[in-house]
């Protein structure tokens, strides 16, 4: 329960985080809106979401709640689905709006009870009595009425959220647009599209005669790439959650957020999945908690439960590389495991506290490199990190010999926000670090006023140079550039080794891998392959291996072969199958009941021979027929008019 | 060498009878097959592969479906993430090359032995192909694919002699077989491959190139080779029927019997699979809670698994189970057993959606209220609309009804937007159980026409059985008539006033009006179809193949 609990309490935490930030974006659009009201067109706002539909519903509910919040208690948003025709419009239109009024004041219920919104004749000018009705009585009612209407504006405007722009059909639109246009001084409507696409298809669905009643402004929200990098920030590199996920998952996730599907709502499913996964499968998951509780926890383990991490692999590697007589101790004495592990886990909490700080720094001057050796975005960075030690690759490798050649400014610039980082983030070790990187910076102002004066001899030699002839100056330049070769660096130049240097360190310090800490699986989930297989599954695939290659699943030794051909023996439909996939465009049901016959036969053995003289046996014929019609079920044939007794082939190779 | 003879004789249908050639010696010579199997596939995975470089997959997707396997196993490799559980398919592709060179270079070292030989039938066919169709190579290879094994057929039809001579024939034309292999080999490769590949095989070392620049030449052309082979309506298959075969017709009873007769092969395994499956129920159930939907998938039927979760998880709570492949299972007898049985409310709703909304309403009234909604068969016939779906998914997006279902059609997950998708917020589970899906096609009239005649005889009777003597005798002349016609294969029925005209002789009918009531009748029983010619003038035509009409008549004139 502990567990559900927590669980649940992260998966709060991410859809709040994802909705605060909704919420704030919208904020500014809104009060936007309030001002645009006067216009005499209808004042429209097409807001570009983009591709990402699963998340177009949060984005709107969020948004018409703060447009309620705010500015007007009269928001309806509509569906292309729920609006075939003018009429269901507004139809659908008059309900949603009745009914937040009868949200906005309960007072107000038994009038509109009496009306049921679907007996009323849905017209425009009815939708304008209402509101006339409305808004009289908001003006003249009760004082505490009309705080709250205060909070609105004078006339409220009737906000109209056309959620799916593209899939309403365009006759509706260019109709409840002209309607509206006739009567928008008794009625302030304002509509907002919504547009998954491009900007361009309000004017391609609307004719310029309608599309001219709309003063349009165009809002772009915020891209689900930006999104997401937000919600990995906010869940993955923070210490605040002991959950991690390991590169793996993180890279399944990412994939399919990246190729599929570009919705949020759905990587965040993915999270909640792993959350599940790690809990359900792993016993030791109750560890996977604040640092306090988790060492509260290992001291209430039971017996199973210290044998389950004697057996972890991370811990075994740990006990191994201890001494002989500890190494008992531990394999033995329950207690002293639980101080150990104590310590362990106190260890792997201070290296989470350390591994983001650092990494962010590494970030800050990778991310701005060219070519970005190491990713662009902080995620890709994480995920090499996670991967394996981070400095042996080759990409970290080139990023540093990049780093030596970075300008003095960017340089300067890049300290100072790894300073900030560092003196933001909580880890006791980097006191030191950040002293170290203040010297830096102190040292990097003192070249300033070096490096000037550096110039100057430098253009003074050069002057001298000019007076002397071309044969001396031949040997003057020769000597310049040997001297240059062999001169030591500049001081510039060393005191940026040094920073370069002293970066590396850190990552080499603090940038190890998780999978090298001890006890690492108790708060990392790691199994890609699962999350994978119930969340981008392949059914085609799986199908396709179970009839070709049956013995996959069915581990009998009739079925067991090498090099994918298939045996006789094989259930009936593997048969029926491999037959029809020599087949074209049509089968002919008695070929292949045929063939299929003396595969069967002959798999029964020699004895059956006789029987199967010139007619086929009821019983394989049975057999056939139901081999038949679940190859139909699959979907790789169906019954065809073309010929009698032949059937179509549906699938690959139909040609 | 007869078979030499046989396949100057008729290249077309050549090139199909290894493989049924094969599939006899996998009867009798397991090694023997294996080595003769792999290759074959080894190639023609090869050949996939090749084309999907060329082809882009999103538009040759429908008539390439194996092409977008590859392609999903591409991905997955480039995931550089091969999980090992994960890539359920892969190893299916596995054996891919390395077996492969070995093979060419035993197939090569085989052919280099008798070269004349091997080279002989490709030269005699390569011109004839070009005789008959010159301008294009592709469409021949279309009718390659489509010709039904001829051989096959005459070895059938006198098997036993063939199943005698087979151990020898295997024996003695050892070399023969490598060459019909090595022409199986492109002909499995269907339509796609090329005569560039038998020569390639043939003579590996020496026209490797040639053959590959080919080869790339052909996969280009694959698009074309598409729509060439659908363009022609015209499709070689044998025209042998069920009629000729003497086969008595096996009703649904006779079925189920025989079929219990028959013992279900590998019965141990697939309980075992099942208890695999079985063992997730527990973990199916907290995530049933927490907001997700299980969607189960793979072959088999995985009703009883269904079955089995539902009684031994969901005793004592409140479920629902839908059969989805009964055929008239609609999204609106859902709602209705939701709204009466589940919520006990009585009173009726004018559109499904309305339904809906009130049933979200009450679900979220009442958070203590909790379904449990297992749908067999989720991608059925009936189920599988896109309206459907979306209330399917709309109500499962409910955080109070949790839905377990399971899919069996390959392309199910297509019914599928990214909309809907999220609404149901599955998760996939893989259970393959090739168990037979004995319930699910029982209904279904999928058993073809073995069981569609029977049952059309019996409905024609009943049918007619409460008509008219004057009805009767209608409906007899019309069939009379269509079965004189039956020889005439562009018989477009009888003409509305030839009709009448007869019936008039017969004393049937006494005015137009009369016959053409008694037509609608039988027009509203299905037992005719009317059909509208190119002169305007109505043609009648009764929709049931000669056979069952000729036993009807029988019947009929015993009767009378």
């Amino acid at each position: 329960q502990q567990i559900q609990e927590e669980m649940n309490k992260q998966l709060f935490d991410n859809l709040v985080s994802f909705l605060r930030r909704s919420h704030s974006e919208f904020q500014e659009k809104a009060t936007e809106w309030t001002c645009r009201m006067k216009s005499r067109e209808i004042p429209t706002a097409a807001l570009v979401l983009g591709v990402n539909v699963t998340d177009h519903d949060l984005t709107f509910k969020s948004l018409s709640e703060i447009l309620q919040n705010n500015i007007t208690p009269y928001v309806a948003s509509l569906q292309a689905k729920d609006c075939p025709g003018i009429k269901n419009l507004m139809q659908k239109l008059m309900g949603q709006l009745m009914n937040c009024y009868v949200d906005a004041d309960s007072s107000e219920e038994e009038d509109c009870a009496q009306v049921s919104p679907n007996r009323i004749r849905c017209s425009m000018t009815s939708l304008i009595s209402w509101y006339e009705n409305i808004t009289k009585k908001t003006d003249s009612e009760t004082p505490n009425r009309k705080r709250t209407s205060s909070r609105h504006l004078q006339s409220p405007p009737v906000v109209v959220i056309f959620k799916d722009m593209e899939s309403f059909t365009t006759k509706v639109l260019q109709d409840f647009i002209v309607i509206s246009s006739q009567h928008i001084h008794e009625l302030p409507l304002i509509l907002i599209f919504g547009i998954a696409t491009s900007p361009m298809i309000i004017h391609s669905l609307l004719p310029h005669s309608i599309s001219s009643l709309l003063c349009i402004e165009l809002f772009q929200s915020l891209s689900c790439k930006e999104h997401l990098s937000t919600i990995i920030d906010k869940l993955l590199l923070t210490t605040q959650f002991a959950f991690k996920l390991s590169e793996k998952v993180l890279q399944v996730l990412i994939n399919i957020f990246l190729y599929h599907d570009f919705s949020v709502q759905n990587f965040i499913k993915g999270f909640q999945l792993c959350i599940v996964e790690h809990f359900y499968s792993q016993p030791l998951s109750v560890l996977c908690c604040e640092l306090s509780e988790a060492k509260k926890r290992v001291n209430s383990l039971s017996h199973s439960q210290c044998e389950n991490i004697r057996r972890l692999p991370s811990f075994r590697r740990y006990v191994e590389s201890q001494e002989s007589e500890k190494q008992i101790a531990l394999l033995t004495s329950d207690n002293f495991l639980k101080e150990a592990v104590q310590k362990l886990l106190e260890d792997l909490h201070v290296y989470h506290e350390n591994y983001l700080p650092v990494l962010r720094c590494l970030h800050v001057f990778t991310s701005s490199l060219p070519k970005y050796p190491l990713g662009k975005q902080i995620r890709e960075l994480h995920c090499a990190c996670l991967e394996s030690r981070v400095w042996e690759t080759e990409d970290y490798e080139s990023s540093l010999q990049l780093a030596r050649m970075l300008n003095k400014s960017d340089l300067v610039t890049m300290l100072q926000k790894c300073v900030e980082i560092f003196v933001s983030s909580s880890g006791k070790d980097f006191d030191k670090v950040v002293e170290k990187l203040k010297d830096f910076l102190a040292q990097f102002q003192k070249l300033e006023g070096a490096c000037q004066e550096q110039g100057e001899s430098i253009s003074s030699q050069k002057e001298l140079q000019k007076k002397t002839d071309l044969y001396h100056l031949q040997k003057s330049l020769l000597e310049l550039k040997e001297s240059r070769r062999s001169k030591k660096l500049t001081k510039f130049e060393v005191l940026r080794f040094e920073v370069v240097d002293f970066i590396d360190s850190l990552v080499k310090n603090y940038l190890v891998p998780a999978d090298h800490q001890t006890l690492h699986e108790l708060v990392y989930f790691s199994r890609a392959g699962a999350l994978r297989e119930h969340l981008n599954a392949a059914p085609r695939v799986a199908l396709h291996t179970a009839l070709n290659n049956p013995g996959c699943y069915l581990k009998h030794q009739a079925l067991r072969s090498d090099g994918g051909s298939l045996s006789n023996k094989a259930p009936d439909v593997c048969i029926v199958y491999k037959l029809h996939l020599e087949c074209g465009r049509l089968i002919n049901l008695v070929d292949w009941l045929e063939a299929f016959a003396t595969v069967v036969t002959a798999a029964e053995g020699p004895s059956g021979d006789a029987a199967v003289s010139d007619q086929v046996d009821d019983v394989i014929h049975a057999r056939f027929i139901r081999a038949v019609s679940e190859l139909e079920l699959l979907g790789f044939i169906k019954a065809s008019k073309q010929k009698t007794d032949h059937v179509a082939r549906l699938t690959w190779g139909g040609c | 060498m007869s078979h030499h003879g046989a396949r100057g004789g008729a290249a077309l249908e050549v090139r199909f009878v290894p493989d049924e050639d094969v599939l006899k010696h996998i009867a009798e010579d397991a090694a023997f097959k294996v080595r003769k199997d792999k290759p074959q596939l080894a190639v023609s995975v090869k050949g996939f592969v090749k084309t999907l470089e060329n082809i882009s997959d999103d538009e040759a997707q429908e008539m390439l479906e194996e092409k977008s396997y590859v392609a999903v196993l591409g991905i997955r490799t480039q995931d550089s993430m091969g999980d090992g559980s994960g890539v359920g398919g892969g190893e299916l592709y596995t054996f891919q090359t390395p077996k492969r060179s070995g093979k060419m270079a035993e197939l090569a070292s085989e052919l280099a032995r008798t070269p004349g030989q091997s080279e002989a039938p490709d030269c005699t066919e390569c011109p004839k192909k070009n005789v008959k169709t010159p301008q294009s190579s592709s469409n021949k290879k279309n009718e390659f694919v489509s010709t039904t094994p001829y051989r096959l057929r005459r070895r059938l039809t006198a098997p036993d002699t063939q199943l005698e001579s087979e151990s020898e024939y295997s024996a003695s034309c050892s070399e023969e077989e490598e060459e019909e292999e090595e022409q199986k080999e492109s002909s499995t490769v269907a339509g796609r491959k090329t005569p560039a590949k038998t020569k390639a095989a043939s003579t590996p070392l020496s026209k490797k190139s040639l053959s590959k620049k080919m080869k790339e030449d052909k996969m280009s052309n694959l698009v074309e080779q598409y729509f060439e082979a659908h363009s022609s309506s015209k499709v070689l298959t044998s025209d042998r029927t069920l009629q000729k075969l003497q086969k008595r017709r096996l009703n649904q009873e006779t079925l189920r019997d025989l079929l219990k007769k028959a013992p279900l092969p590998y019965a141990a395994e697939i309980k075992e699979l099942n208890q695999q499956h079985e063992s997730l129920f527990s973990k199916w159930m907290l995530q049933l809670h927490l907001g997700f939907n299980i969607v189960l998938y793979g072959l088999g039927s995985k009703r009883d698994l269904l079955e089995k979760f539902r009684t031994s998880v969901l005793q004592d709570s409140v479920h629902l189970v839908v059969n989805g492949y009964f055929p008239s299972i609609t999204v609106r007898s859902i709602l209705n057993s939701i709204t009466e049985e589940v919520l006990e409310h009585t009173g009726t709703f004018r559109s499904p959606l309305d339904q809906l909304e009130f049933i979200v309403k009450r679900f979220k009234e009442d958070s203590s209220l909790e379904l449990y909604v297992l749908i067999h068969n989720l991608d059925s016939q009936m189920l599988r609309g896109e309206r459907s779906q979306q209330i399917l998914a709309q109500l499962s997006s409910l955080p109070s009804v949790y839905l377990i279902a399971s899919i069996d059609h390959i392309n199910a997950p297509l019914m599928w937007d990214q909309a809907k998708q999220s609404l149901y917020n599955w998760l996939w589970y893989e259970t393959t159980t090739f168990s037979p899906y004995v319930e699910e096609t029982s209904y279904e009239n999928s058993l073809l026409v073995q069981q569609s005649g029977s049952l059309a005889l019996s409905s024609l009777t009943h049918v007619l059985r409460s008509l008219t003597p004057n009805a009767r005798g209608i409906f007899r002349l019309l069939a009379r008539y269509q079965l004189e016609n039956k020889d005439n294969p562009s018989y477009p029925g009888l003409s509305f006033q030839d009709f009448y005209q007869q019936c008039r002789e017969a004393f049937l009918v006494n005015s137009d009006l009369t016959l053409r009531a008694q037509l609608t009748e039988f027009r509203d029983h299905k037992l005719i179809r009317t059909k509208r010619g190119a002169d305007g003038v109505e043609y009648l035509l009764i929709p049931v193949d000669d056979s069952t009409l000729t036993d009807f008549l029988e019947k009929e004139d015993e009767d009378v």
